[in-house]
């Protein structure tokens, strides 16, 4: 198969699950973890397609999963901000009440066929060498989850209130003596956050994995869509190299299982658990004490560069993330 | 990320607060406001998908309750759940989010599996269900150790180790059942050959339920709340739970005691999984799925009775009652089977939101 229509299928695969890492990432940069993730995507990409249903209005359809995924950020941010609850309790609840709700509500609309995003390549663009194909053949939705990365980014590390946003998750006092509204800016971010995290949901429903069904087939993303924004060290584009990873993974696997017939189909699906759980073990195990002690086992060389990959590789969370602020 | 990502602050869900007799009434009158509003808002989403909201809560309650067989069955599915409670009792008090207990439950249900398999022939039934219950049991435990020791010596936060290691054990079951354990001729995803009913536990006549299903339950809960409430040994699982940093200068041994804790929670669970291959209502066999979302149930029930294990004995019940209940929206109105968690998961949420409310109407008189 040629490489760019390999790697342009990628990036018209990947917009659900950057958009949700993206949001998750902005979220958790102002202090504060939506644990719901893999509920949330369900329900938002159920509300998005029937939405888009009904109104024969695609845009309609994304607005509306991205306002549901904003109102389960809300009852987060209401949750713990304000009534001081444990944000993980909270998300793990939500998690599988709107799993639930997805299956409930969307019953009557499964296996319906409906509106689809339509492909827009840019004229004249789409014609050049390599890069035509991959870059230029796609649809808005694709064009927007490149733009959105680059976006976060700037924001997050180029920008006044981004550096406000970051100090709401490392060092809300400081931020708070600064004169930012800590909890209200929370609310916001978090809201923020889920919109995207919609966004992500409706993109499945609205043109990855048209329509809706139960089992949707997509259970277990929004774990590893948390799972990637912690790889990602809580920085937009390294968890978007790591979203692109994850997508990569699955379309080699796909790949594969046309050319190995003999492997029950059924254990794919959780090909990529066993991956999150050595891909979180390697950014995480270079601050263990053992690995330590491991390496100096090695000669004085070898365990600078080993250090150094792992060093590289570690990643550390927003000092303050899932804590409460309170004004004494 | 480490213990950073979720702070033990997280573990406050302990918090019992000492509540005094003047504002006892205004509790009850939250709780249960708490519960009339996750009915109304189950009733709301009912009215949204054109079912009479009257009609669906009767059908679930004679669903569970409207004969003596449903309500056997009823018990049937509380036992796992009683298993599952008990164990999360204890990694809730060590501060844990023992997600992984779903993959504990099925690797309970496989390691149980296999020892039946291999000993039906050869030993008298009794010895086969109490040789594959201790199986079930260490193979739960080991499942729970692995997600403990990736947290303790990967660094790997629970939730996500025991998360992934949940979808392994599921796929594991595919594997077996699709494998190795295939039915002779047919290998399918309905499951493995079903047992003989000599090892079945055998239940009352007309009344379809083991007792000592039920009994196991019970005891692990019992047991459990002794543990926590007046040894040496829960003493320290609550301290490590409270405060990390403060437990380890205390001197105890705080990964050995987390260890610990994923292992009992995790054998606990197994033994769920072995009720499930055994149990009256089983299908008697080893299938994907075979979890049946119990443990993840089991993770409301304890959140909603503020970790208390006496507390997730009538809960757990409640659950189970809605649960089977639920089949019948299912089989006599076309309805989803999911609406029993819509219900139980909107009953956490209003519990969450009114303890929060109570802690801002009713501040703490410490201060």
């Amino acid at each position: 198969m040629d490489l760019s229509i390999l790697i342009a299928s990628v990036l018209a695969a990947s917009p659900p699950i950057l958009f949700a890492v993206l949001g998750e990432t902005i979220t958790e940069k102002a202090g504060v973890i939506n644990l719901s993730l893999d509920g949330s995507i369900l329900l938002t990409a159920m509300i998005g397609f029937v939405v888009a249903l009904k109104t024969n209005n695609i845009i309609a359809g994304f607005i509306a999963g991205m306002m549901t995924g904003a109102f389960v950020a809300l009852i987060i941010a209401f949750v713990s901000l304000t009534l001081h609850q444990p944000q993980v309790a909270t998300g793990f609840v939500l998690t599988l009440l709107c799993r639930d709700l997805a299956y409930v509500l969307g019953n009557p609309y499964a296996h319906v066929p409906g509106p689809l995003v339509p492909h827009t390549p840019i004229p004249g663009f789409m014609d050049l060498p390599v890069i035509g194909p991959i870059l230029f053949d796609q649809n808005p939705v694709v064009y927007l989850s490149l733009f959105a990365i680059i976006a976060v980014w700037a924001y997050l590390f180029k920008t006044q209130p981004g550096l406000k946003l970051q100090g709401l998750g490392e060092r809300p006092a400081a931020a708070f003596v600064r004169g930012v509204y800590v909890t209200r800016m929370r609310y916001v971010y978090t809201l923020i956050g889920g919109a995207l995290v919609g966004l992500g949901g409706a993109s499945f429903s609205l043109m990855v994995k048209p329509g809706w069904a139960r089992p949707y087939g997509i259970e277990g993303t929004g774990w590893i869509a948390l799972a990637i924004v912690i790889f990602g060290g809580w920085h937009p584009i390294r968890a978007a190299i790591g979203a692109y990873f994850f997508v990569s993974l699955q379309t080699a696997v796909n790949l594969f299982q046309s050319v190995l017939p003999n492997v029950p189909t059924q254990l794919f699906p959780a090909l990529p658990f066993p991956l999150m759980i050595l891909t979180l073990l390697l950014v995480t195990i270079g601050n263990t004490e053992w690995m330590n002690r491991f390496l100096s086992l090695f000669p004085e060389k070898t365990q600078r560069l080993l250090a150094r990959t792992l060093k590289t590789l570690q990643t550390s969370p927003p000092a303050s993330l899932g804590t409460i602020f309170k004004k004494e | 990320m480490g213990s950073g990502w979720v702070s033990p602050s997280e573990a406050k869900v302990l918090n019992h607060r000492v509540i005094r007799s003047d504002t006892r009434a205004m509790e009850w009158f939250l709780r249960s406001s708490a519960i009339l509003v996750a009915l109304a808002l189950s009733a709301v989403i009912l009215l949204i998908v054109g079912a009479s909201p009257w009609d669906a809560f009767a059908l679930i309650f004679s669903g569970s309750f409207g004969s003596s067989a449903k309500l056997a069955y009823v018990m049937t599915a509380w036992a796992p759940m009683l298993l599952c409670s008990a164990g999360l009792v204890v990694t809730f008090a060590a501060g844990l989010w023992n997600i992984g207990i779903e993959g504990q439950v099925v690797m309970g249900a496989v390691f149980a599996t296999g020892v039946m398999q291999a000993l039906q022939n050869s030993l008298p039934p009794n010895a086969v269900l109490l040789l594959a219950a201790s199986a079930g049991f260490l193979g739960g435990a080991l499942w729970g150790m692995f997600a403990g020791g990736l947290k303790l010596y990967g660094n790997v936060n629970e939730i996500f180790g025991g998360l992934g290691l949940n979808f392994i054990a599921g796929s594991m079951t595919v594997y077996l059942v699709l494998g190795p354990w295939k039915r002779p001729g047919i290998g399918s995803t309905s499951g493995t050959e079903p047992f003989s009913p000599s090892l079945w536990l055998p239940a009352f006549k007309g009344f379809q339920v083991s007792p000592i299903e039920v009994l196991i339950g019970l005891v692990a809960i019992v047991l459990m709340a002794v543990v926590l409430r007046g040894t040496y040994l829960g003493l320290q699982l609550k301290a490590i739970g409270r405060n990390q940093r403060s437990a380890f200068l205390m001197g105890i041994p705080i990964g050995r005691r987390m260890l610990f804790a994923f292992a009992l929670c995790g054998g606990l669970a197994g033994l769920a999984g072995w009720v499930l291959v055994v149990g009256t209502s089983a299908r008697h066999n080893l299938f994907p799925l075979i979890s049946s979302g119990y443990g993840f149930l089991a993770i409301l029930i304890v959140l909603l009775a503020n970790l208390s294990a006496l507390w997730s004995v009538p809960i757990s019940f409640f659950f189970a009652a809605v649960v089977m209940g639920s089949l019948q929206l299912a089989l006599q109105r076309q309805l989803d089977s999911s609406l029993g968690g819509v219900i139980q998961g909107l009953l956490v949420l209003s519990i969450l939101m009114m303890q929060g409310l109570r802690s801002r109407l009713l501040p703490s008189k410490k201060r």
